[in-house]
């Protein structure tokens, strides 16, 4: 039996058949929309992008909502940086002394942790951090605006909005991320130590001038301020994702959600270059 | 109530100096994907002239607004300010055409984290920066109190009515002094007494101020007591335009059918 007469037996209409796998195939099938889906938000991703930069570099700039957004991004997530920090580095501290004791190397405990916090686990925490809190935070909140209008509002009262809510928004995360950071560095090598010290004496300057041995500063340097980068990919994100919402509360819920799986993932990739890169630049 | 009319002729200059309009929409086509909102409109409003611009829900009139003040861009055709093509210009080129007007959202679209007296503050703090705080605080208060909203300058956005927040949203509006407003359904989910006051409010604003005004409502009786001139749109096309007794002499099927059911 002929492909045809199999269609037809099953009760299939050949016409449509053909016409529904051509319109899964064509420039609005199914199909066709999920391969076209990542180029279109990569493409509109790159044209917001070049309106914030370009919003951003041209008076009048908006120093009031920067100083605002300062604010917002730094102070009220240090709270949380800070005990991400302390906890990460008790975690390290046990794991730590725990594999260092079977290699039969602990005086290797203060430069191990030194080096885990700062080059590893305080970047990426405080990232991880700040995408989920920031993040989800500018999402929900330019979304809201969107769907209601008050971006429209904004717009029509002759204020630029890539200016007034995403530059500003975008320019904190890339300032207050290194900053957050060294407080997540400085708080997970306090309970770092105090959680070896509670097992062992080791004196906090012991521990600092042994950890610190022999440093330089392209060792923490650039682990530190590679999280501009990720304050640009978190703000950059939140604010896409925020501003093109559509659909009511549902859009608002979707943009959040978005700003930090895509936030975060994408944190986690250019984590990975950048570190590539540290590498090769910073020997 | 005197209406739009009314006031025109004793203005006496209801149609301009009869040179360029000051709002000209020309052959303007949108489309949303394959839904074709607007399909050739072209509509002209002078200064002291208000423009109803009436049909059913999804005909475009909110789109037409959208176009007017550069929020939405023609597929083809062009909107003219003052002579000046709207499209494609960029946005900052774009804010200083849109100084020079004010918009009324349907839902006001008021500034939620901010009082009301800072969401009519917002624009002057932009644009009117040589203003003093005390003079920009005595310009609030008296937009506020020139919509009847001036005891509420504190209160934020989520406490007020949905007729006051219209008020509010007409007084920001106001605030760069525009010579041309926008306003998109002002009296829709109203009360009949609020609407009236609204309407009140938007004809004595006529009266001192000149601006071209354009109107999008459902409301004929609003229209015919705040308009000089009526629009009616259907399926994106200006099925009849002209004052509300023309509407009234008309022959077609739809216009007489939209007057029967409104």
């Amino acid at each position: 039996m002929s492909d045809r007469g199999l269609t037809v037996a099953a009760g299939v209409n050949p016409a449509l058949s053909e016409e529904r796998s051509v319109r899964m195939l064509s420039v609005e099938g199914p199909i066709a929309r999920l391969v076209n889906g990542p180029f279109e938000w990569f493409g509109s991703l790159g044209i917001f992008s070049w309106k914030v930069l370009k919003a951003a570099v041209t008076p009048p700039y908006e120093w009031r909502e920067l100083i605002r957004q300062l604010d917002e991004v730094g102070s009220k997530s240090l709270p949380l940086v800070a005990l991400a920090g302390a906890a990460v580095g008790v975690v390290i501290s046990l794991e730590a002394r725990y594999s260092l004791s079977r290699f039969g190397a602990k005086s290797m405990f203060p430069a191990t942790l030194v080096y885990s916090v700062i080059q590893v686990m305080g970047p990426i925490i405080t990232g991880l951090v700040v995408s989920g809190r920031v993040g989800a935070g500018i999402g929900a909140e330019l979304a809201s605006m969107k769907v209601t209008e008050q971006i429209d509002a904004i717009e029509a009262s002759a204020i630029n909005p890539y200016r007034l809510l995403a530059a500003t928004r975008i320019l904190a995360c890339i300032l207050m991320l290194p900053l957050l950071t060294l407080a997540a560095d400085a708080c997970g090598l306090m309970t770092g130590w105090f959680a070896q010290a509670l097992v062992e004496p080791l004196s906090f300057h012991q521990f600092i001038q042994s950890g610190f041995k022999g440093a330089t500063f392209n060792a923490f340097l650039p682990p530190t301020f590679k999280t501009a980068v990720y304050g640009l990919i978190i703000g950059l994100i939140a604010c896409f994702q925020g501003m093109r919402t559509r659909g009511g509360a549902e859009g608002v819920g979707r943009a959040a959600t978005n700003s930090v799986v895509l936030g975060s993932l994408f944190l986690i990739l250019a984590d990975v270059v950048l570190v590539k890169f540290i590498l090769v630049v910073f020997p | 109530m005197a209406t739009a009319n009314d006031i025109a002729m004793k203005q006496g200059n209801a149609q301009g100096d009869g040179s360029v309009p000051v709002v000209a929409v020309e052959n303007v086509h949108k489309s949303f994907a394959t839904h074709t909102v607007l399909n050739g409109i072209s509509l002209s409003v002078n200064r002291a002239e208000t423009l109803a611009v009436l049909g059913r829900s999804g005909t475009g009139k909110s789109v037409l607004l959208r176009l007017i003040i550069g929020l939405e861009t023609p597929d083809s055709g062009s909107v003219r300010i003052h002579g000046q093509d709207f499209a494609g210009l960029a946005l900052d080129r774009m804010g200083e055409i849109r100084k020079k007007m004010g918009f009324l959202f349907q839902h006001a679209a008021l500034y939620d984290s901010l009082t009301v007296a800072e969401n009519v503050a917002f624009p002057l703090e932009h644009h009117r920066k040589e203003m003093s705080r005390s003079e920009r605080a005595d310009r609030v208060k008296q937009l506020l109190a020139e919509v009847g909203m001036e005891g509420d300058l504190d209160k934020m956005p989520s406490d007020i009515s949905g007729g006051m927040q219209k008020r509010v949203g007409l007084a920001r509006a106001l605030a760069l002094e525009p010579e041309i407003l926008l306003l998109d359904e002002p009296t829709a989910g109203l009360d009949p007494i609020s609407s009236g006051e609204i309407d009140e409010l938007i004809l004595k604003l006529q009266r001192e101020r000149q601006m071209a005004s354009i109107v999008v409502t459902h409301d004929l009786h609003s229209a015919r007591t705040i308009a000089n001139r009526l629009a009616l749109l259907n399926q994106g096309n200006v099925v009849i335009e002209g004052k509300f007794e023309d509407l009234q002499q008309s022959n077609i099927a739809f216009v007489q059918e939209f007057l029967k059911q409104s």
